[in-house]
């Protein structure tokens, strides 16, 4: 955390300090309401009849929160950051900049009240009412005019790898975006798609999944390529490695949308290239974990006494994790197992609350003392606390969501002798229930672990300027 | 899909490929201009980077990857479009067939010019009926009563060798399975609107008591099974029995029906306006099925009641109407399932 950079550029830190305390804020609302709706799913009861606390309105309002409101914040502040400190120079229009801040914040409480009011386009990740699209669609280009902006006015020669993820993701999403949300509005709240029947399936599935690969992929790819060597106080492993991965994997990951929708009615031809590509994907991706794990090379036993550097290193274990299994996945065979189960849902939070989640909080630890003028975090105790229980956490998680996929997978799938299904729904549901628990349990120890690191974040930020020393590892 | 898209695909996706090659080679060159393992020389805020050699392991393995998905490329359909489905002919499915029809009448095409087996879903059709068909071809020889009646049967003998059992041991077997089969595709199949145990629940009927719109003959379950049915005549009739003082005036007679006291409207005036409903639901409310005819009238003298029998309800369904409908099932299902599911339901309100 040693603040080596004495250049004199006068580095616009005020919109970074802002993403960063929501990024910690909505972190723990976000995964709050996760563990809201997996209770649900074992005590029903807990809507109270209520619409707006429905389980069909909050799992948008969860996936939105922990995406788009925590997942986002966390790379508008670390871009924001990183542009900068690489690029040796300020961001580019200081009130665009801004402007995204409180513009972003609108959208994300634009969504908390409309998503439980049950204003929804019902397209998945993308649920988001007309005139809160044309909004993301206005902030969205802002963010790209501030941060490449800031690319363009660099004073350092070479643009740095991590901005090459970062202004990948940013263009991507903008096209994601204003392509899948094309809508015809019939009233201010209601709209309809202006695709239609597999297109808009594809349109849809094109636009989800490069939300995964560009937004919770690439973006936090680039998160990683400073955050990691900063902290490690290593070189980045291998340049070359960085040119592959990096090209491979935005050519690729733009066609594997079709895996969401193997054995649908979608033509055979574009099924087949969906899981092609993804299959080809599995190196490309694997390529980041390398060269962030690599990039320990010499420093290991740094894990031994930084409990942030163990929050980066378990990321790219977890990220590595995930990219082997959704390749996996995408396979066809694999896929009629797989789909529609807990499988999925264990996927995604493998990917979610072990790549995204962990390398946003180790990013957000180390950035939290620089921006608000320490050498150091509050309690490292607590960050080590912190390190543990979100650790245990997302295991259980994806233990039971493992087992419990597998398991709907088979019995959707057995027969009887005379060709009739083995079990009724139903009997799958009652089985998936100590696993719901376990999964619910697993999501506790997330949100405690939200909440221990919004309080030593807010007891950083209260404590008296350079009072927190930097300790030297004994 | 016009040439032009399929050699737009053909160019994207091969061109992708074929990039990610040239781009693994390219960087499998140390082109770097210093050493291996040595300073890229520029430094990122204090982050340097090394120009060390991608990892053997994983250039192999992606270019095997790469590899692997052209072969697949040239197997199955995709990097042509929909104009050519790769070397093994493969499909999923009869591709753009709308209907029903289209898609038997393609299937029986694809058999007779020799395709047939490279269709995945007309060969998992056809393998499953040859598999499955012959059991159900079984059960068909026992009328829907006998399997039905199995329901009490009690087999107190070895069933494990059926070859060993005697004439009558096998029919026993062979029915009290049918019921069991039917059971199961009725959970898969009905239990979403009729419930698991068949109780139904408002709007969908309880086909566990002695109430039947359809009659509940076996022949009469298996026709409503097969064709389905529609309910007849229950429109609006807000307007007709007088507006909303009507509507209570007609609910609180059809309540009286069944010795109840409604709260609103007067029963005396109900009763005069209750001829009209006379036609279908017969003149004391005994329902359709009892004067014979298959209009779907709900029998209004007893204590069942399909859309619910709270005065509220009953004003709701001669205000506003009703509209019950059971799909038909014989092109989902076809009749020897069928058969085993009415055997089943039969049984249910057998005592």
């Amino acid at each position: 955390m040693n603040q080596s950079n004495t250049s004199a550029v006068d580095y616009n830190m005020s919109v970074v300090r802002q993403f960063t305390v929501m990024t910690v804020i909505w972190g723990f609302v976000g995964t709050l309401v996760g563990v809201l709706i997996a209770a649900q799913l074992i005590w029903p009861a807990l809507n109270f009849d209520t619409p707006w606390l429905t389980y069909s309105r909050l799992r948008p309002l969860h996936t939105n929160a922990v995406i788009f409101a925590f997942g986002t914040s966390a790379l508008f502040a670390t871009s924001y950051y990183v542009v900068q400190r690489t690029c040796k120079t300020a961001l580019f229009s200081p009130g665009l900049a801004s402007f995204t801040f409180w513009g972003w914040q609108a959208i994300i409480v634009a969504a908390a009240i409309t998503l439980p009011l049950g204003y929804t386009t019902s397209k998945e990740y993308a649920e988001l009412e007309w005139p809160i699209d044309i909004a993301i669609a206005v902030v969205w280009v802002s963010y790209a005019i501030v941060f490449f902006g800031t690319i363009i006015k660099r004073t350092s020669s070479h643009i740095y790898v991590a901005n090459w993820f970062f202004g990948g993701f940013i263009i991507t999403v903008a096209v994601l975006h204003i392509g899948n949300s094309m809508a015809i509005p019939v009233s201010m709240m209601k709209s309809y798609s202006l695709y239609s029947g597999a297109i808009d399936a594809m349109m849809q599935w094109w636009y989800g999944h490069n939300a995964v690969g560009f937004l919770l992929t690439a973006g936090f790819l680039g998160m990683m390529y400073y955050f990691v060597p900063k902290q490690a106080e290593r070189p980045v492993y291998s340049y070359r490695l960085s040119i592959v991965h990096f090209w491979a994997l935005v050519s690729l990951y733009i066609w594997a949308g079709p895996h969401h929708l193997h054995y649908t009615a979608l033509p055979d031809w574009a099924q087949s290239l969906g899981m092609v590509m993804s299959v080809v994907l599995f190196l490309p991706s694997w390529g980041g974990m390398i060269n962030g794990i690599m990039t320990l090379s010499g420093a290991w036993h740094k894990l031994r006494s930084d409990p942030i550097l163990r929050f980066l290193i378990v990321s790219l274990s977890f990220y590595g994790m995930s990219t082997f299994e959704g390749p996996m996945m995408a396979i066809k065979s694999v896929n009629a197992l797989s789909h529609y189960t807990d499988w999925t849902i264990g996927h995604v939070h493998s990917g979610a609350l072990g790549w995204v989640a962990m390398v946003s909080i180790g990013a957000m630890y180390h950035l939290i003392p620089i921006l608000f003028n320490q050498e150091r975090m509050y309690s490292i105790r607590l960050i080590n606390i912190h390190f543990w229980m979100h650790t245990a956490g997302i295991i259980l998680y994806i233990v039971a969501m493992w087992i419990s996929g597998v398991m709907q997978g088979l019995m959707w799938r057995a027969v009887n002798a005379d060709g009739t299904l083995t079990y009724s729904f139903v009997e799958s549901l009652t089985a998936s229930y100590p696993f719901y628990f376990m999964r619910f349990l697993g999501g506790v120890l997330v949100v405690a672990g939200f909440v221990i690191m919004a309080y030593n974040m807010f007891k950083t930020i209260g404590a008296q300027d350079g009072s927190l020393k930097k300790v030297e590892a004994a | 899909m016009s040439s032009f898209w399929s050699i737009w695909i053909a160019v994207l996706t091969l061109g992708t490929l074929v990039g990610c090659y040239l781009l693994l080679r390219l960087c499998l060159k140390n082109f770097a201009g210093v050493e291996e393992g040595e300073s890229m020389g520029h430094t990122f805020d204090g982050i340097e980077e090394l120009n060390n050699p991608l990892p053997k392991w994983w250039s192999t393995f992606f270019l095997l990857t790469i590899v692997w998905g052209f072969l697949y490329l040239a197997m199955y359909p995709g990097v042509f479009g929909s104009n050519w489905n790769g070397l093994l002919g493969w499909k999923s499915s009869n591709q753009n067939v709308v209907t029903l029809e289209d898609s038997k009448s393609q299937a029986q095409a694809n058999l007779q010019e020799g395709s047939g087996t490279l269709v995945e879903y007309d060969r998992e059709v056809a393998r499953a009926n040859e598999t499955y068909g012959k059991i159900f071809a079984k059960y068909a020889t026992y009328s829907i009563e006998d399997i039905a009646a199995a329901k009490d049967a009690e087999i107190d003998f070895n069933t494990r060798d059926y070859d060993a059992l005697t004439a009558v041991q096998k029919a026993l077997v062979d029915r009290s399975e049918a019921l069991r089969v039917g059971q199961r595709l009725f959970i898969q199949n009905c239990s979403q609107c009729h419930g698991s145990d068949a109780r139904g629940t408002t709007g969908f009927p309880n086909l566990t008591d002695d109430d039947w719109l359809y009659g509940h003959s076996p022949a009469d379950i298996k026709y409503t099974l097969i064709e389905g049915r529609k309910a007849q005549g229950m429109i609006a009739w807000g307007t007709m029995v007088g507006g909303d003082e009507g509507v209570k005036d007609v609910a609180a007679y059809v309540l009286s029906l069944s010795g109840r006291e409604a709260k609103e409207g007067n029963a005396e005036a109900g009763k005069a306006k209750f001829a009209m409903c006379q036609a279908c639901h017969g003149a004391n409310g005994e329902g359709s099925a009892a004067m014979g005819i298959d209009l779907g009238a709900p029998r209004l003298n007893d204590n069942v009641w399909l859309y619910g029998g709270s005065e509220r309800a009953v004003q709701a369904s001669i205000k506003n109407g009703r509209a019950g409908v059971m799909p038909a099932w014989k092109d989902i299902l076809g009749e020897e399932k069928i058969h085993v599911i009415s055997a089943y339901v039969h049984s249910l309100s057998e005592k």
